[in-house]
């Protein structure tokens, strides 16, 4: 099977600092792939250079694309990757006002990625916009209501809606519940993990948080001071961690 | 009245001339793309034409007859300015007929009277990125038209539609240019849309305090944007001129009294007063 | 079609003075299908970690875990997602939901997963949630406010949704009235019927003597049974 992404010794550095170094994995269709760390790790520098939206200083991050097979994303046109962005890619911010245009409704935000990629009639474009209202629990009353009006976790779900309207094959998520009362994390980790078993979706969620990567990720990176310390099954690293840091992160969260 | 001969042809000097020219050049020969240009300090405030005057500036020649119209009219005072410094600093011809003009610079209208090829029209322009509603980042709009990435002007008319049933967008309608910029064509109304396609006259657009210059060549492809199941429709008041008796221009509307009286009439001064010359009278025509 | 040989675990804690702690050594042990394996053995002796590394949920240092062909010890993660979903079923002790989903989902789960139809799987769930007596007006809540016995029965429906080849079962039958043991039991008799290998951790004595073939005492793997063995069983219960 070919990987869907494939990464091979991604670097960025910042000057003298280091943002993350050569991180290499391969990720398979309908693989959810977790990075944990803590903050200056490492984890969104590497989430950005494989987004395409940094570009790093060595590596490269090739992409299985549907018409051309496999390619590399780091060395391709700008209008390639840029296309990619909205088809194929989708890109789920932590702060949802980072995600979204907030002075257009909700459905034009949905609508907006169909009309990218040549969408050209009004009824079709309304329509898979109230039906993704609909699937991320969005009464469609709403569908023309400014996302300013709506609470966080609403906002978050929108978003979420507005990347997978185009159907991708690949999401990247950078703290997707954080920020969100707990309540609200809890619904919005079950709407992703039915949304990622039904379109048989690939993700990589950047977290700090180990519970949410428990229920949503097959696989875990942990990285600690720009460097990938260990990788594997989830519930394997998290049980039975074996680097000193990941211990250390394990023992650490507290047990309700 | 005589050229003043305290000032350059035209006003502005012969390099900055150039300049523009190199910009107008250079904007006809990619139509619809936004060329950046030097604009310089002129002798009225932004808003009144700074964009348009320039481009007037540089085109002009001694031996042109020079029209100058806001929303249609030529004796506003915008026009009548605009006129005035030409006369003065150019010494050239003026007119207000269509027909008769070379040069035509116009605020938020096109002419009713069909152009012709060897008339050049300039527009004045306020804003000149059509996507600047949505995306208010230059860098980002400017990477958008160079990748075409154009979705985002029908998020704006999607919402248009979302709120008001209808594309509700009447002036600054925006054009695709032979398939491929996204064009604002000024705030014209989108009735005048249709005129900016297969125009025979070259068309230049000014906007001064963006400083940008962009042109359509003559008979260029110029479509309107809209959806499948929306599509573009060049509107006007549901009425006859009630001077002229037209059917076929656009009106304004005018309140004639403080009990709720009013009249529509031809925003084009030049159309009108050459079909009531001709004979047509309108039914509010005294 | 589980098959284990030379299998070693030591825990290595880097936070306690890098403490290595051995607590399983050269294990080698197959369990066909239609085949019930007991390990038994005392509290700390490793039967729960010996489990676990047979799901793949902790790592082993030495030898070779195959189940149904995948070698657990080498596999990409993914392989061992694969088995987890269509081959190797897991009944653990503790119910992990995420919360708000219906009981009626959370058991239908590992069918959708297959591939299932969602009215075909919630039927299959419906059916066991009336067998093992989870009351229906429960079936629409989430499974997190029940009590310790009722998410033990729904953990229980929840491993035998689909009928896995493979089955690994840590004190099926631990907190249930006699007649969910006996519903618990039928069950197990069942899936050896059809021929499933099942490996299972049975305190209760009766329940073990009906339904196993075998008994695998672990002490016999485990080196020294000494002074290492508490800390494992603390490191077992903090990492659970």
């Amino acid at each position: 099977m070919t990987p869907l992404l494939s990464v091979q010794g991604i670097t960025k550095r910042y000057g003298a600092h280091i943002g993350c170094a050569d991180v290499s994995f391969d990720l398979y269709p309908g693989e959810v792939m977790g990075i944990v760390g803590e903050s200056g790790s490492g984890k969104s520098t590497l989430l950005n250079c494989m987004a395409g939206h940094l570009r790093p200083d060595a590596g490269s991050v090739v992409f299985d694309t549907r018409g051309h097979g496999p390619r590399d994303t780091v060395t391709m046109s700008e209008p390639e990757r840029r296309m990619l962005g909205r088809t194929d890619w989708a890109f789920v911010h932590q702060h949802a006002r980072d995600g979204l245009r907030m002075g257009v409704s909700a459905g034009g935000n949905v609508g907006e990625r169909l009309m990218a990629v040549g969408a050209r009639h009004y009824g079709d474009i309304r329509d898979k916009a109230v039906d993704w209202l609909e699937r991320v629990e969005i009464d469609a009353g709403r569908v023309d209501d400014r996302p300013t009006t709506f609470s966080g976790g609403m906002q978050q779900r929108l978003q979420i809606a507005r990347n997978l309207v185009t159907g991708p094959r690949l999401v990247f998520m950078d703290e997707p519940t954080g920020g969100l009362d707990v309540s609200v994390q809890a619904r919005l980790l079950d709407l992703l993990r039915g949304l990622v078993r039904d379109m048989g979706l690939s993700a990589i969620i950047v977290t700090h948080d180990l519970a949410v990567v428990r229920l949503l990720a097959d696989r875990l990176m942990v990285m600690k001071d720009g460097h990938v310390v260990e990788n594997g099954l989830t519930d394997q690293v998290l049980d039975d961690p074996q680097h000193a840091y990941t211990q250390l992160l394990v023992s650490s969260v507290l047990q309700v | 009245m005589t050229p003043s001969s305290e000032y350059n042809f035209a006003y502005l000097d012969e390099q900055t001339k150039r300049m523009i020219r190199r910009a107008i050049l250079k904007g006809l020969a990619i139509p619809g793309y936004q060329v950046p240009f030097a604009s310089r300090e002129m002798p009225m405030p932004y808003g009144w034409g700074t964009g348009g005057v320039q481009v007037s500036a540089a085109v002009l020649t001694p031996d042109d007859r020079f029209k100058v119209i806001d929303q249609g009219a030529d004796d506003t005072t915008n026009a009548v300015s605009i006129r005035t410094f030409f006369e003065r600093t150019a010494g050239v011809a003026t007119t207000t007929a269509t027909t008769e003009a070379t040069v035509i610079q116009t605020r938020h209208r096109i002419p009713e009277v069909p152009l012709t090829e060897g008339q050049i029209l300039v527009y004045q322009v306020p804003i000149p990125e059509p996507l600047r509603f949505l995306e208010p980042r230059e860098s980002e709009t400017r990477k958008m038209h160079s990748l075409e990435e154009y979705g985002l002007m029908h998020v704006k008319l999607y919402e248009d539609i979302s709120r008001h049933g209808h594309i509700a967008t009447s002036y600054a309608y925006p054009v695709k240019v032979e398939a491929r910029y996204v064009m604002d064509p000024s705030p014209i109304p989108k009735f005048d849309n249709p005129k900016l396609g297969d125009c025979p006259a070259i068309q230049l657009f000014g906007a001064g305090r963006e400083q940008r210059i962009y042109a359509l060549p003559p008979y260029t492809q110029v479509v309107s944007l809209d959806f499948e199941d929306h599509p573009f429709e060049a509107s006007k008041a549901d009425h006859p001129c009630g001077l002229c008796g037209a059917e076929d221009s656009y009106l304004d509307e005018v309140i004639v009294d403080d009990a709720g009286g009013r009249m529509f009439v031809c925003s084009d001064t030049d159309y009108c007063e050459a079909r009531r010359a001709a004979g047509h009278i309108g039914k509010d025509a005294a | 079609m589980i098959d284990l040989s030379n299998v070693s675990k030591t825990f290595t804690l880097h936070n306690q003075g890098s403490a290595v702690i051995e607590v399983l050594s050269d294990v080698s042990l197959t369990v066909a299908p239609g085949e019930c394996v007991a390990l038994t053995g005392a509290s700390g002796a490793g039967k729960s970690t010996l489990m676990r590394m047979i799901y793949g949920n902790y790592r082993a240092q030495a030898g070779v875990i195959r189940v149904g062909g995948v070698d657990l010890v080498q596999a990409e993660p993914r392989e061992i997602i694969r088995l987890r979903r269509e081959v190797l079923g897991y009944v653990s002790q503790f119910l992990r939901v995420v919360p708000r989903v219906p009981t009626l989902d959370v058991v239908a789960e590992p069918l959708r997963a297959v591939g299932v139809s969602s009215d075909e799987a919630r039927t299959r769930a419906k059916e066991l949630l009336a067998q093992l007596n989870i009351p229906e007006r429960l079936w629409s809540l989430s499974p997190t406010t029940f009590s310790g016995g009722e998410q033990q029965r729904v953990n229980i429906a929840r491993g035998f949704a689909h009928a896995y080849p493979a089955m690994l079962l840590d004190e099926p039958t631990a907190s249930l009235d006699a007649a969910n043991r006996e519903v618990v039991l039928s069950l197990i008799e069942a899936a050896k019927a059809r021929g499933a290998a099942i490996i299972g951790i049975f305190h209760d004595e009766a329940a073990r003597a009906r339904v196993c073939d075998r008994e695998i005492d672990v002490s016999r793997f485990t080196p020294g049974l000494s002074s290492g063995s508490e800390a494992v069983e603390r490191y077992n219960e903090s990492a659970a």
